[in-house]
């Protein structure tokens, strides 16, 4: 499998707690901004709005267990891709938070360790097919979960509108050669 | 070996004689349903660039969560959905006044059955658990791919059983009972799992009340959540679906990762609490002592139904709601408005105080009807607690049962409605 978004490196931006929920991430009352790259604006407003005003193309979050809970809102995950986050390390994610996550080309990357071990600014890379994290700061390499083969095919192609769009387009043309 | 609900019904999904979990299955969808998130899916099914859904009769939309627009924005993303389901041929959508909160609108318009896959973008989709569907939450780009498709991918989830037996005291409702399990388990109790909840007290349930559990099942990070395919929910089925219905159920043998059980009558003395920030913040309403009321909202996807109106009705006759406080009811549909105005209910409702809005989600997400201002407590038949929630990040969600923020709305503060008796004398109603 090709490397391309399946290696990361980035420096963390924040370490966050458990239970980071959706609202947290992404208040309820922008709901109705349906332009993804417009929802960075509203990132970790009402919480963590220095997150946001710091945060650099490539930037890690690392987090505790369940992020990403409660609401189905895509925009939760969009707002972090678009705001430019790399990647986002949790000791868990809520399902939907995930999938949204992957869906929209964000790597979502489970590890038991990273969020005791890394502190604000050390500078990681991550390797979502061996399932290693590597503190280059710290000089430690610590364990992540590998990636789902579905996952990373959709992660890979950027996303499932892309991947999607691929295998349409490719039927089209398919079928424009048989008829 | 046997099998779970949740691996029954994606065994048969998926075209499978046996699944079991962590296994990855990609499954048929039976139902999509969307919001006013439409929009969303709207713009990423039109990127993917293919012309027409993959079976418009399969898809549901249902405005809920701004209704009426309240803002020229929302009325122009409203406007964008209705062209494309005209484009579309989407024949079931339920706008403005005609429908309510999707998860009530979608099994009381007889769209659910027993044995079906249904995802939908929203989180409270495991609602559809208590018609014995396998009902899941997902995002807006994943529902594109099923517009586009008719299919989705699923990790096969291990399976969590809750059997409940007992009798519940008086006042004691599914609320407090699901608040109760989701305390006990946590916010990520049961993370990915699905959930079976059984035993005769869940069998002597309303189908309203059952809902109630698979709703806030999600709450503990539940995939979808089941309550029995029984006699009850046949009653229920019949007078709205066509067709067969299934009374599907597990094996015998089904092979579940966690039992707990719980005695309604032992382990629920008094009505729960979740208190700020998070819904497994749970406590016993005693445990709390003194804390002010200055909002009280009965409605939501979890407990707006007629048997929540009926209940508060009946706290509320003849007393009025406690001068600090604002009582804010939200009727889950039109058909639950209906009924609670011809039963008299919203009339007890008005004449103690009560605002009336109409039938959605309200001020549950936190953008109309009843925004918090810093410093405020609100106590809140809803679904979630979170920090800004309901609106200012300094105000503060209390989650309890119907009776409770009804008894809550007269004391002005959080109150058992038992103890109402002997403090505010109430002049009785027939009910």
């Amino acid at each position: 499998m090709p490397d391309g978004i399946l290696k990361i490196r980035g420096r963390v931006r924040a370490v966050l707690g458990d239970n980071i929920d959706t609202d947290i991430i992404y208040p309820g009352r922008y709901l109705n901004v349906t332009d993804r790259e417009k929802t960075p604006e509203h990132l970790f407003e009402l919480t963590y709005p220095e997150i946001r005003a710091q945060l650099e193309p490539g930037d890690i979050i690392v987090a505790g267990k369940n992020f990403g809970c409660g609401s189905s809102r895509e925009q939760a995950a969009a707002a972090l891709k678009f705001a430019g986050a790399g990647a986002v390390i949790a000791l868990s994610f809520a399902r939907i938070f995930f999938r949204n996550a992957i869906n929209l080309g964000l790597p979502a990357v489970v590890s038991g360790e990273a969020a005791a071990a890394c502190k604000v600014g050390d500078e990681l890379e991550i390797n979502l097919i061996e399932g290693e994290i590597r503190n280059l700061t710290q000089g430690s390499v610590l364990a992540s979960a590998r990636l789902d083969p579905r996952a990373a095919e959709l992660l890979n192609a950027g996303g499932l509108i892309a991947y999607l769009k691929q295998k349409y387009s490719k039927q089209e043309a398919d079928s424009c050669v048989t008829v | 070996m046997g099998m779970t609900l949740a691996e029954k019904i994606l065994s048969r999904a998926s075209g499978q004689e046996q699944v079991s979990p962590d296994q990855i299955v990609m499954a048929r969808v039976d139902l999509a349903l969307s919001h006013e998130n439409a929009d969303l899916v709207r713009k990423s099914f039109l990127e993917i660039g293919v012309k027409r859904v993959w079976d418009p009769s399969k898809i549901v939309i249902i405005f809920d969560h701004r209704v009426p627009a309240e803002s020229e924005k929302t009325a122009t993303t409203h406007q964008a959905v209705r062209q494309f389901i005209s484009a579309q041929e989407i024949g079931n959508f339920y706008d403005v006044g005609r429908g309510g909160i999707c998860h009530q609108v979608l099994p009381e318009q007889g769209h659910v059955k027993p044995g079906m896959v249904i995802v939908g973008t929203d989180s409270h989709t495991t609602t559809h658990g208590a018609f014995g569907a396998f009902a899941t939450g997902i995002g807006a780009t994943e529902m594109a791919g099923v517009w586009t498709e008719g299919s989705l991918w699923f990790k096969v989830p291990s399976t969590l059983r809750v059997e409940v037996e007992g009798e519940f005291r008086p006042w004691i409702s599914a609320k407090d009972l699901i608040l109760y399990v989701i305390g006990q388990l946590g916010a990520a109790g049961a993370d990915y799992q699905a959930v079976e909840f059984d035993g005769p007290a869940i069998r002597r349930m309303s189908v309203a009340s059952r809902m109630v559990l698979t709703n806030l099942a999600m709450e503990m990070g539940a995939k979808v959540a089941f309550t029995p395919v029984d006699e009850v929910l046949m009653e229920y089925l019949r007078p709205r679906t066509s067709g067969k219905l299934e009374k599907i159920a597990p094996d015998h043998d089904a092979h579940y990762e966690r039992v707990m059980t719980v005695d309604a009558g032992e382990d629920l003395w008094e009505p729960q609490v979740a208190c700020p920030h998070s819904v497994d913040k749970v406590k016993p309403l005693s445990a709390l002592g003194d804390v002010p009321v200055h909002q009280a909202v009965l409605g939501s996807c979890t407990n707006g139904r007629l048997e929540d109106l009926e209940i508060a009705a009946r706290v509320l006759a003849g007393r009025t709601v406690h001068p600090r406080t604002r009582l804010i009811i939200i009727p889950a549909s039109q058909q639950i408005y209906l009924a609670a105005m011809r039963l008299g209910y919203l009339e007890t409702m008005v004449t103690a105080g009560a605002m009336i809005a109409p039938p959605g989600c309200g001020p549950c997400v936190g953008v109309h009807q009843g925004i918090l201002a810093a410093g405020e407590n609100c106590v809140s038949s809803t679904n979630r607690n979170f920090h800004g929630r309901m609106g200012s990040k300094d105000s503060f969600v209390y989650l309890a049962s119907p009776a409770v923020v009804a008894a809550s709305a007269v004391a002005g503060k959080l109150a058992h409605p038992a103890a109402l008796t002997e403090e505010f004398e109430p002049c009785l109603m027939e009910f």
